[in-house]
């Protein structure tokens, strides 16, 4: 195939990513597990790259949660998307940016439902009136926050302290990028790269000097799935599907893996802690695990922030290898205090898995 | 080790390089109709053997398709060949001669 057949092939599987003026919808899941993760990326959006992004304190969960596991039903979802919407309005913003992943799939689901069922979404603004006044507009543009950071990668990684390269070897660090299910599975047309060839992360990570893993179970489910988290009982579903991706990429070696969802991130953490409590086995060297990242936490290590400030004291996986190997400076003494210095606990040490 | 009330499956994925669906294909010439099984479970629902053990046709001819084929051999002759699965089904696939021939398949290997 030639070349320029080639270009305007991939150009089928880009999506429309607005310039600037974002309204900021953020997660009720990454506020709790991963609160440095959410921050810093609103502070690289504003500091490092300019853009004017609205982060509303008004607006809440999208209960997506609840509506994927059988709780919340589609009117109500439809009706809390709407009221966010209008706060968007309100606020005189057109371009909505999501930061989770369950959230963005949400958002399209509903957006597309609405396109499809007019019917539905008068129904839906009939809702919101009757139960607060409001009225809304549909965004101009719907975008996950890793397709803004995937738009600005090369401005990134110009501004970039450190890259994804091995400080001492010189060789490009092995990326794995795992991307959430709902970003382009449900909707591919709607994710950079479509369902096919999701290229959101691997950009952003190549951009960075990173090298991405091409491994066989690359595009398995991280195994959250919601009702097999949140039901105890299902759980062992949850690490079983961590467990296939990890032995699977295992062999290849990689220094790290990058999320862009919650989800994703959580448990390809946890599950290595737990794996190794309960089988034993770990996947890193010397018994350490593989790092795991989200994109905003690792454009922020590049970028230069402290790794203590974005959180990553908060991984059950220790990043200490990672830095290492990208030359970033930090200091182990400071790992566990908060702002203004003050201790905020040091977690038990696991008995298998190796944690400085 | 610490238990933390759940525990890690087996990975349970099927490698087609390894599972050749010999069973399947020798049936399948031996029984055509087994390709209008839609695994709808009907002939499973009314069947002596799997109220007495835990039987299911349903489950041999998806076995037989994904190639488990250990499986099946230890699950196939609990069948007496009563028939009645073949009044059951609703589309009209010879259960009870796909069964027979399954039993052949896995007694003589050798005629795959």
């Amino acid at each position: 195939m030639k070349i320029e057949g080639k270009k305007r092939l991939w150009r089928e599987y880009q999506k429309e990513i607005a310039e600037d003026h974002y309204y900021f919808a953020r997660s009720c899941v990454r506020q709790q597990i991963f609160p440095g993760a959410e921050q810093i990326c609103v502070k690289i959006l504003q500091h490092d790259l300019g853009r004017d992004v609205f982060d509303d304190p008004g607006h809440t969960t999208c209960t997506g949660i609840g509506y994927h596991t059988d709780v919340v039903q589609l009117e109500t979802i439809m009706t809390v998307v709407a009221r966010q919407f209008s706060l968007m309005t309100n606020a005189g913003y057109e371009n909505f940016a999501v930061s989770c992943i369950t959230s963005f799939g949400i958002y399209t689901e509903i957006l597309e439902t609405w396109h499809h069922f007019p019917e539905t979404e008068e129904k839906t603004r009939e809702y919101l009136r009757k139960a607060t006044g409001r009225e809304f507009k549909i965004p101009v543009n719907l975008a996950h926050t890793s397709d803004i950071f995937y738009k600005f990668r090369h401005e990134i990684a110009q501004k970039s302290r450190y890259k994804l390269i091995n400080h001492n070897t010189g060789e490009p660090l092995r990326v794995v990028e795992h991307i959430g299910c709902h970003y382009a599975k449900m909707f591919p047309h709607k994710g950079v790269g479509g369902a096919e060839y999701p290229y959101v992360l691997a950009g952003l990570a190549e951009a960075l000097g990173g090298e991405i893993v091409d491994y066989p179970e690359r595009r398995h489910c991280c195994g959250f799935g919601f009702r097999q988290y949140v039901v105890k009982a299902n759980r062992g579903y949850s690490i079983s599907a961590s467990k296939i991706k990890l032995e699977s990429m295992k062999p290849y070696k990689p220094d790290l893996i990058v999320t862009n969802c919650p989800g994703c991130t959580v448990f390809l953490d946890r599950w290595q802690y737990a794996i190794s409590e309960m089988e034993g086995k770990t996947y890193g060297d010397n018994g350490q695990g593989i790092p795991v990242l989200t994109f905003e936490e690792l454009t922020a290590v590049c970028l230069g922030y402290s790794p203590w400030e974005i959180g990553l004291q908060m991984h059950n996986v220790g990043p200490e290898p990672l830095l290492r190997k990208m030359g970033v400076p930090f200091d182990p003494s400071r790992k566990y205090l908060g702002a203004g210095g003050k201790n905020i606990g040091i977690p038990e040490k696991p008995k298998v898995l190796v944690v400085e | 080790m610490i238990e933390f009330g759940y525990s890690i499956q087996s990975n349970r994925q099927i490698d087609f390089d390894r599972n050749t669906r010999q069973v399947y294909k020798y049936i399948r010439r031996k029984e055509p109709s087994i390709d209008w099984c839609m695994s709808c479970g009907t002939c499973a629902s009314g069947c002596t053997a799997g109220y007495a053990s835990d039987f299911s046709l349903r489950r041999m001819i998806l076995l037989a398709r994904r190639g488990e084929e250990k499986e099946i051999r230890d699950g196939i002759f609990r069948c007496r060949l009563c028939g009645k699965c073949l009044n059951a089904c609703p589309r009209g696939v010879n259960t009870r001669n796909i069964i027979y021939w399954m039993q052949q398949a896995v007694k003589n290997t050798q005629t795959l």
